[in-house]
């Protein structure tokens, strides 16, 4: 019997996105059933979000007050309870999934299968390596296949799905050695998600500073578009840490994807390779940027966004 | 109190990859190769520690071939206490690289080991979460910021949703995002000083580390590129190109 156990990443109330993508995968690895579980502490509405997923078999739900917040050190040890059934694990390559799915791949000793971008067979996988600058087929040995997906690579599975809840009791020792203290999000909550937006309105170190990041804001409010940015932007302070797109922060494909006053260093292009159609405005015509873009314009962003916002209507 | 701070000798951040054709990996014979960017960080923030008188100790260990000793030299000039070289000539997998660390850990009883978040070469973003997990410690992964009071961290870390604050018991695994420090420049002196510091060598073997099983890497190839598109001259033109592909209304 191979099936997959998908873990949900979620806020309490919303399933993520990255979980009907890693549920994409899931479907490419032929097996006999795709099941996901759920640790929260309450949780039932986001199980019921992951059972209307298509093709889900079975949610699995495991209720404890210490899921309030997903700390891996105190959720490894619950989905280990639970993997003699699996012969695969996978969580969506989000930081959530990156930091728990090593954990559990070690206390099961197997390795663990990192950023999976295609499946070739159930044990065999592409994934990206040296900032997707070149790609690895890889082969997992013997033993449950733990791995996290790569959400750009993958679409959302629909809905449409009626899978089963189940209720889950795991009985074992949960540490206290690691305690959630709090969480603080950027600005623009109010904004599409970076990570799930069809359009993407990014900007760079040319943007200059905080304030005149408003003229990005701004455009992306026209177009109903999250914001990005690149790591100079973050680094110089421009904006938080969480609109980082790239390598080392969001891997992202929407349809479409504007940058402005960013030049296209190979850790941002890492970032951005899977979306739709690229869009670079930067006042060097030189910049590596136009060397992926669909279109490129050679401007003063300052000059083209408001232009763009008229041009738009 | 002592850390433990990993580093991994990688191709430089800045050679541009080729994939060598006949798809047994990337090319680096001539290549220049560095300290890991992500583990430079780890090295700077260890040090920082001891600077303010929270840490003793700032031992460094990597494990990798003969010549990665030149990183570890880095790391000692860099202002680390001594060195750790465990030797091998083959590649070192995240569980194995992490059952190495345990073993070391068992043997130098470090509270705090900082690693880098991830490699730049395979990007497996893994030994920290699996050291963390082997030892039954904490893990506080993607760190841009440290305070240690007593035997208790408080960390901030990068994570999708903004920035989450853990507070773990130590002894505990923290891995190094890039926001966590500047690393300092080595100067001449201090790598002449480095000379004298000392680098114990051992084996695998010697520590009674088991290897794991590996993932089995059947081929490298280059990614799919992107065609450059076109230039558009005016924003009238790139409005109706991406009207076109119906794209904006």
């Amino acid at each position: 019997m191979s099936r997959v156990l998908i873990i949900a990443e979620h806020d309490g109330e919303q399933l993520n996105g990255s979980t009907a993508r890693a549920v994409s995968c899931a479907i490419d690895l032929g097996l006999d059933g795709i099941d996901i579980v759920v640790l929260a502490a309450q949780g039932d509405r986001v199980a019921e979000q992951a059972a209307s997923i298509a093709n889900v078999d079975k949610v699995l739900l495991v209720q404890n007050v210490l899921n309030e917040q997903a700390v891996s050190a105190l959720l490894a040890p619950q989905i280990e309870a639970l993997a003699s059934e699996y012969s695969h694990l996978l969580a969506p390559s989000t930081t959530f999934g990156k930091d728990l799915a090593p954990r559990v791949a070690a206390h099961l000793g197997v390795p663990q299968i990192s950023d999976i971008m295609r499946v070739e067979s159930a044990r065999v996988f592409d994934r990206p390596v040296y900032a997707g600058n070149a790609v690895i087929t890889v082969e997992a040995p013997e033993g449950v296949v733990v791995g996290t997906v790569r959400t750009a690579s993958y679409p959302v599975a629909p809905n449409g799905g009626s899978a089963s809840i189940e209720k889950r009791e795991v009985n074992v020792d949960l540490p206290s050695h690691t305690r959630f203290v709090s969480v603080s999000t950027g600005a623009g909550e109010e904004r599409p998600d970076l990570q799930a937006a069809p359009i993407v309105v990014s900007g760079g170190r040319g943007v200059g500073s905080e304030e005149k990041f408003n003229v990005i804001y701004s455009l992306a409010d026209k177009l109903g578009a999250a914001v990005g940015a690149s790591r100079a932007a973050v680094d110089a302070g421009f904006i938080p840490n969480d609109h980082q797109v790239g390598q080392t922060g969001k891997i992202i494909a929407p349809e479409l994807y504007m940058a402005f006053g960013i030049s296209g260093a190979i850790q941002h292009l890492a970032g951005i390779k899977d979306a739709g159609t690229i869009v670079a405005i930067n006042k060097d015509a030189d910049a590596p940027i136009f060397e992926v873009a669909d279109f490129g314009l050679v401007g003063d962003l300052f000059q083209i966004i408001p232009e763009l916002e008229k041009a738009l209507g | 109190m002592k850390i433990l701070v990993g580093v991994k000798r990688v191709v430089d951040y800045n050679v541009r990859i080729q994939v060598k054709p006949d798809g047994s990996g990337v090319a680096t014979d001539g290549v220049k190769m560095s300290m890991n960017p992500f583990d430079e960080i780890a090295i700077e923030e260890a040090l920082r520690l001891k600077e303010a008188g929270v840490a003793e100790e700032v031992i460094a260990v990597t494990i990798g071939s003969k010549s990665s000793q030149e990183q570890l030299r880095t790391a000692l000039a860099m202002g680390a206490d001594r060195a750790i070289h465990v030797e091998t000539d083959e590649d070192v997998q995240p569980l194995t690289g992490a059952r190495v660390l345990q073993a070391i850990c068992d043997k130098e009883l470090p509270k705090i080991v900082l690693l880098g978040k991830q490699a730049i070469d395979d990007d497996n973003n893994q030994t920290a979460q699996m050291l963390a997990a082997l030892s039954h410690w904490p893990q506080a992964t993607f760190a841009s910021k440290i305070d240690i009071e007593g035997e208790v961290a408080t960390v901030i870390r990068e994570v999708d949703a903004g920035l989450e604050t853990l507070s773990v018991d130590l002894p505990a695994v923290i891995s190094a995002d890039l926001r966590l420090n500047e690393p300092r420049y080595v100067k001449l002196p201090d790598i002449m000083k480095a000379k004298r510091k000392p680098i114990d060598v051992m084996t695998i073997e010697q520590l009674g580390v088991e290897q794991a099983a590996a993932v089995k890497i059947i081929k490298t190839s280059a990614p799919a590129k992107r065609q450059a598109g076109i230039k558009v001259e005016t924003v009238d033109e790139l409005v109706a190109a991406l009207k076109e592909k119906g794209l904006v209304k």
